[in-house]
């Protein structure tokens, strides 16, 4: 690679992720800020340092639970989801049968209408099962669009490995599931960390139908989140802690599965 | 071509029937509202297509139609080239490319509320950093005044909130690329447009797919960023379709014409997704063939 390219690279590289991190900056700025310096002046860095709004979220089991119920749904849906879809997923790549295409864009179709128009239908749905106010709602409620984003971002990896592949294992003995799992899956890593972690930024940041089918026990961060916002005005301070801490969950999980992505396959080896 | 295999609906069957559960009801109920006037629970009309035919007369409606094509073509046009850039000079080993990757994924793991919340301080010329920034280069801008300001500020939001997204899906679609294929390239003395034309691209097509039309529905249906920020001002520059609809669904408690909107939005993005995803096949499949030949 020769060095003015490289240098371009980097340059754009930089760029980027300064325009990346400058909102995010201003935000970790906010929640070490009292609400008067806020909003009464501009500074960049906190003048007057105050650790406050952190401390509500600490010590409020109302805030720190909501972090909690989050990630016990998000981690359900996130592992429900893959499971169901890999082997729907190598389905698609693999074979042909009847309907399979509509059926493939018929997944996708359920993330094409507004999340309000499932509210109602979801809430009489819940009430009728008993499952109102519990983790298993939201994780159930949320596989209506992780799923087939799973399958798809799953299917695109697994047609990319060729066929002559599975062909080769089952001549030399392998069953379907043990090629599946201990050949064809870490093939496909690097689709199976990026879809991992869709599922669970999709599930984190989603609030409509989390709000809707909770209220005490399973009430997720996202909604906790809403009481910032008050008749007395904005708590600017705390909704921007909260906002700072809403990402370390998700921050680790990119952090546990940046292996997958970022290795991808070697054929050479195979 | 693949094998036909009628029992790979087992594989498929949990998918089918986790996605089912959730999808069929709400369809069933929202389809019942439309054709109904609902005076109260217990009193109800058949008003067959009357509410479809009153929300595509709705020019209020088309507007923000009209609005919200700009805003998802304008999405696309800078989200797909830009992550695809990113995704090309991100580092692909060690612990460069971990931080690099936990730094570009930030912004997806913001809730959406709080997006539109960094992006209001984040603009203001008095306390926000961009605001203050611009309005010491001498801009007059304002988010709130300005409709093309506004415009300017949701789009960069989105571009900001999104293009990791497309960064993620296609920066994993490289990595999958076997090294065989680059080794052949260099034995060949391609040059790196080359390899970019006729090894990455086509390599990305599956991921770029899924990219463009998570890009193009998630955008025709936002609604938390633009309301938090903007509002839908100023007067009604920033109001997309789904403001719209809600206005309508919980602003004047207007189920029936509601759900006729909410059928009338899903099939024009099913449509538009439709021609998006046949588009993309045949000039995936014509790269193949053409590959081929080359």
């Amino acid at each position: 690679m020769d060095d003015r390219r490289f240098r371009k690279r980097v340059v754009f590289l930089v760029l980027y992720l300064a325009f990346a991190i400058l909102p995010v900056y201003w935000m970790v700025n906010m929640s070490f800020k009292t609400n008067e310096e806020i909003l009464g002046l501009f500074s960049l860095w906190p003048k007057d340092f105050t650790l406050d709004n952190y401390r509500v979220i600490f010590t409020d089991v109302s805030w720190y639970s909501g972090y909690i119920n989050s990630l016990i749904y998000v981690a359900i849906n996130t592992v429900v989801s893959l499971l169901v879809a890999l082997p729907a997923a190598y389905a698609f790549s693999r074979y042909s049968f009847l309907g399979d295409k509509h059926v493939f864009f018929w997944l996708l179709t359920n993330r094409m209408t507004p999340p309000a128009v499932f509210l109602l239908p979801f809430f009489q749905l819940y009430t009728t099962l008993g499952l109102m106010d519990t983790h298993i709602a939201v994780a159930l409620a949320h596989l209506l669009f992780n799923v087939p984003l799973a399958v798809w971002i799953l299917e695109g990896f697994m047609s990319g490995i060729p066929r002559e592949i599975d062909e080769t294992a089952y001549i030399d003995g392998y069953s379907f599931p043990r090629f599946f799992l201990t050949i064809f899956i870490p093939l496909i890593k690097a689709g199976v960390g990026v879809a991992a972690f869709f599922c669970f930024m999709f599930s984190w940041v989603e609030l409509l139908m989390a709000r809707t089918l909770t209220s005490v026990n399973a009430k997720p961060i996202v909604a906790v989140m809403t009481r910032t916002i008050s008749a007395s005005g904005m708590d600017w301070g705390v909704l921007a802690a909260a906002g700072v801490l809403t990402i370390v969950p998700g921050a680790i999980v990119i952090w546990f599965v940046r292996n997958y992505i970022a290795k991808g396959f070697a054929m050479g080896r195979v | 071509m693949k094998p036909v295999n009628q029992k790979a609906w087992l594989l498929i069957l949990p998918v089918v029937l986790c996605v089912a559960f959730s999808a069929i009801l709400p369809l069933m109920t929202v389809v019942n509202y439309s054709v109904q006037d609902i005076i109260s629970p217990e009193r109800r009309v058949f008003v067959g297509t009357e509410w479809f035919k009153s929300v595509m007369r709705d020019e209020d409606l088309q507007g923000a139609l009209l609005r919200q094509m700009t805003f998802s073509l304008a999405v696309l046009l800078v989200e797909i080239p830009l992550g695809i850039a990113l995704a090309l000079s991100m580092p692909a080993k060690g612990w460069k490319s971990s931080a690099v990757l936990v730094l570009v994924a930030i912004s997806l793991l913001i809730p959406w509320n709080v997006v539109g919340t960094i992006w209001q301080i984040f603009g203001r010329v008095d306390i926000g950093l961009m605001g203050a920034a611009l309005a010491a280069l001498g801009f007059d801008y304002s988010y709130t005044g300005n409709a093309s300001d506004a415009w300017f500020t949701v789009l960069l939001m989105d571009v900001w909130h999104w293009t990791p997204l497309v960064a993620l899906l296609c920066f994993a679609g490289l990595r999958a690329i076997p090294d065989a294929y680059y080794q052949a390239a260099s034995i060949d003395g391609a040059s790196k447009f080359a390899v970019f034309r006729y090894i990455q691209l086509p390599k990305l097509r599956g991921v770029l797919m899924i990219a463009v039309l998570l890009r193009f529905m998630d955008s025709f249906m936002i609604y938390t960023e633009p309301f938090v920020l903007t509002g839908g001002g100023p007067g009604n520059a920033t109001t997309f379709l789904s403001q719209y609809l809600t206005q309508k669904a919980v602003g004047q408690f207007d189920l029936g014409p509601a759900a006729a909107f909410s059928l009338i939005y899903f099939l024009i993005i099913l449509l538009l997704c439709f021609i998006l995803y046949n588009w993309m096949q045949r000039v995936g499949t014509a790269d193949k063939t053409g590959a081929g030949h080359g």
